[in-house]
Formats: C-alpha cells, structure tokens, sequence
C-alpha cells in the first residue's frame, strides 16, 4: 500500500485515529481552522458521513440488526462512497484533505468485533494509505473518564454490547476500548502513525500536530484563492453516529 | 408432474460444507442440514420461471424451501433501490453495498434456513454481483476475498441464453430494456439496444470464467421451460441423495495474494 504522495496524487491526506475520548475530533477541528485561515485548500471528511448509507446503517444500528460482518461491509461502503466521490477527486485536485478517522478504525473495531484481519484488510486495498496519521493515545483510563465522566447514554454497538463483553454498558465500553487500544498500538508501527500524547493540554497537542505537518507537508503548495467547497456539518464534541439509540 | 407418495420422501444426506473464503465469523458448518441450490442467470433466461417450478416439486416431494434473491435484505434493499434509481454510486461502492445486502440474507436467512433443514433456493447469488463487477472492472482477488463470507451452495446451475434471444424476451415481457442490465453505465454504446447485446455478451464471457473456477453447471436456457426444469430436477436428486455434483467435485478455488 502506497500513500498519495507516494502514488503521485498533488493532494495530500491527513488522518486521525484514536479511542472515543481521546480528543482526535477537537485536534483535527483546531488543525482545519489553522489551514483554512491560512489560505490553504481544505476539506475535511468524518467516518460514517455518507448521506447515502446513513439511512440503511441508522436502521441496522437502531434495530441492532448488524453482525459483525455486516457492521464492517456497511462501514466499508460509507467509506467507498466518501472516498470515490470526494477524497480521491479533491486530492487529484490538489487539497489538502483532512480525515476523522480513516481505514484503521475499521481495521481494530472489525477486528475487536472477530472479522478476520486479512478480510478486512483486502476490503480496504483499493484504498491509499495517509501522507500523515496522527494516533492521539491517551490512557485508556483517561479516555474513559473523558466520556464516562458526563455519564452519556452509551449507545449500543459504540459500547460493543453486540460482542456480549458484559451486561453493563459501562463495563462492556471499557473492555471494549481497552481491547481497540491494543489493535490500535500493533499497527502503529506498521502504518508509521505519528504519536500524539494525548494526555497533555489541547494548546500542547495542537503545537506538535501544526509543527509536524507544516514539516512533512509543503504548505505553500495548497493556497487557494477560490470559495472553499463546504465539508459535511460536525459538533466538535461528542459522538457523530448519533442516530443509534441510547442502550436502555 | 409426477405425485410423490409418501413413503417416497428422501432425507437429505448430509453434505460437507464450506465457505469460499474466511466465511461468517463463528458460523458452525455442521448444524447446516439443509441444502443451497443456486440459479443463476440474465433477465429473462427463465430463472423465476424455473424456481417457482422447483418450490412446487420440492414441496410435493416434501421438503420444505426458503427462497431469497438479490436486493432483498431487511438492512439494505430499501437504500440500493434508491441508489440504483439515481445511479449515483460509484463501482466501488455499489459493489460492497450489495455485499452487504448479500452477508445480510446469508446470515439472516439462509444460515438459520439451513440450520433448520429447509431447501434453500437462490435466485442468483455471488456469481452474478463478481460477473458485474469484473465487467465493470473490478479485481479479481478483491472479489474473491469479499466474497469469501459466502457458503459454497450444494448445486449452482447457470441458465445460458444468447443475448439476441434475451432482448427479444425482455421486449416480449416489458416492451423496454432494463438500465443496468443493458449496461448503460458502462457507456459501450448510447443505443441501449446495442449496449444490451454488447454487456450480456461481456457478462456470459465473465460468467464463463467464473464457471471454470466455481465449476457450476452451464445448462441450455434455449430450450423449452420443462426440458429445462428436468435437467435441474436431476442434478437435485442426486445432491439430494448425497451423491456429489459436478460443482462439489471441481477442484476447490485458489486464493489470491491481494494487490
């Protein structure tokens, strides 16, 4: 697998990865304002955005219809849709394309949810790998209290309750989180993710997030002097698969 | 058609059972008792026509049957009309779409359907999504580790009809030919009657080298409704009585490093 760079394409991806709470979403948000106010052609993307298979992945989840391969196959086909009609023609046209969440969060949820790896992986082949991804790993201690400290209604498949981990949702997140952290730390070598620690202050993480594209990325390439396409709506905070139903 | 008395009821005889690939995570072969029979085919090439047949022999031979088909699934049917309406999707995404739609039914129906000893009936099934995918050019290999989730049916029979016979059935049946299976959007030619002849063309030579690796059955879909329906009743038979089918005989499908 090659990275866009690698392949030629003038745009460049940037990805985040990370556990619920780990702040990924807030980093990327800071690091697209950044961009943006500098001129610079952007467009950001978010896992399980595809207007076209909400509906159907809205109703497997509220009616916990999906299986462990059926979970992945829709996934895959919200990703397919965002990265056929948006990423790949925006990065042929030379942006700078921000994503949350990219190919390995399916690669450890699929995985956590025993989807056999080199089947997911295959799925995801027609995909280019990131010019960057940062992997924003706090403790898991630290992610948890950060969404369980609001006591939110877990939802469903969010809390891994499909894979029957425990009775309590609480306690079904937590082991369900801990076992995505391990996938995520086995491919972190592999797929050169860029560690974020994100137990420091947003200001902190933010300074090495800017420092380190501004150094792998050449800026001065992607300013843009038109309209900027309109990236798909996002809340800064909590979860985006909002259309699942909170677990009783 | 013949009356089955009876004390001529035959029980199946068990079958080995496999998935092509990595298969459904935590599905256990043994408990599937009953048996897949795949029919595959064009629009057109009789496969509703010779299904229905089926159910009724079956069923007088007292076995009970479960039919599915493609775009039938709880999960997905529903958005895949709708997207086809508009054909909005891209290759890619279609592609797994309808394998969603497809790991929906097997798990949801044809699974439990087996499980319980139920005759499984399938109107078209994986051959059909790979022969449209590999005309519009996808990988091979990808294909193959997709569709590894699917379970090896016990009989596949591919209806084969010239392309000039199936535009004269279609405009026989609906005076208009089908947008996706003329291939419109494969852009070969703006004449849809052209387009269909060319697409049905490609997809039969698809579907033939996906015969020489799935070792299905190629039967003459030229000739009449009950001829037809004899062949398959034959091949069932035997599946029925344990005796192995050519497709259970071919040799099994090698797997492919991916790209």
């Amino acid at each position: 697998m090659k990275t866009f760079a690698q392949l030629g394409f003038p745009g460049r991806l940037i990805a985040v990865e990370g556990l619920d709470g780990s702040g990924k979403s807030t980093q990327i948000y800071l690091l697209k304002r950044w961009l943006e106010l500098r001129g610079l052609k952007v467009y950001f993307s978010e896992w399980n955005s595809s207007e076209l298979v909400k509906s159907a992945t809205s109703k497997g989840k509220k009616r916990e219809l999906l299986t462990p391969t059926t979970f992945s196959l829709i996934h895959a086909t919200d990703f397919a849709d965002r990265y056929e009609r948006h990423l790949l023609p925006l990065l042929r046209a030379g942006y700078l394309v921000l994503c949350d969440r990219y190919i390995f969060t399916a690669f450890a949820r699929d995985v956590v949810r025993g989807c056999p790896p080199e089947w997911v992986r295959g799925i995801y082949n027609f995909a280019a790998l990131p010019d960057v991804t940062f992997f924003f790993r706090a403790d898991l201690e630290v992610s948890l209290q950060r969404i369980l400290d609001g006591r939110p209604k877990l939802k469903f498949f969010e809390a891994g309750m499909d894979l029957r981990l425990s009775t309590d949702p609480y306690e079904s997140f937590r082991i369900f989180q801990g076992r995505l952290l391990e996938q995520y730390l086995a491919m972190s070598a592999e797929f050169n993710f860029a560690l974020i620690d994100a137990n420091q202050p947003v200001e902190a993480q933010q300074v090495v997030v800017r420092q380190q594209v501004a150094r792998r990325i050449d800026l001065a390439k992607f300013r843009s002097t038109r309209p900027q396409p309109v990236s798909p709506p996002r809340s800064i905070f909590g979860k985006i698969e909002a259309e699942e139903e909170p677990v009783e | 058609m013949k009356r089955t008395a009876h004390n001529q009821i035959v029980v199946p005889r068990r079958s080995e059972r496999r998935f092509y690939g990595h298969g459904i995570p935590g599905a256990d072969l043994e408990e599937l008792a009953g048996k897949l029979i795949v029919v595959e085919g064009a629009d057109g090439s009789g496969r509703s026509t010779q299904i229905a047949k089926l159910v009724e022999w079956l069923e007088g031979g007292g076995h009970a049957t479960v039919q599915v088909g493609l775009k039938r699934s709880t999960l997905v049917s529903a958005e895949l009309a709708q997207a086809q309406q508009g054909n909005i999707l891209s290759r890619t995404t279609l592609s797994l779409f309808y394998a969603t739609d497809f790991a929906d039914q097997l798990e949801n129906v044809i699974l439990p359907a087996l499980r319980a000893g139920f005759i499984v009936l399938a109107d078209r099934y994986i051959y059909t999504l790979m022969t449209r995918d590999l005309v519009r050019g996808m990988d091979e290999a990808w294909l193959k580790n997709l569709y590894g989730t699917a379970l090896k049916p016990d009989a596949v029979f591919y209806l084969n009809v010239a392309p000039e016979e199936l535009v004269q059935r279609n405009l026989s049946k609906n005076a208009a030919l089908d947008y996706w299976e003329s291939g419109m959007d494969l852009g070969l030619s703006r004449d849809m009657f052209d387009s269909f002849l060319k697409y049905q063309t490609a997809m039969q030579a698809a579907f033939r080298r996906l015969q020489a690796m799935y070792g299905f059955t190629i039967v003459d879909g030229n000739q009449s409704a009950e001829a037809i329906n004899e062949v398959l009743r034959q091949k069932i038979s035997a599946v029925l009585a344990g005796r192995p089918s050519r497709a259970a005989l071919a040799k099994p499908v090698r797997r492919r490093p991916g790209r």
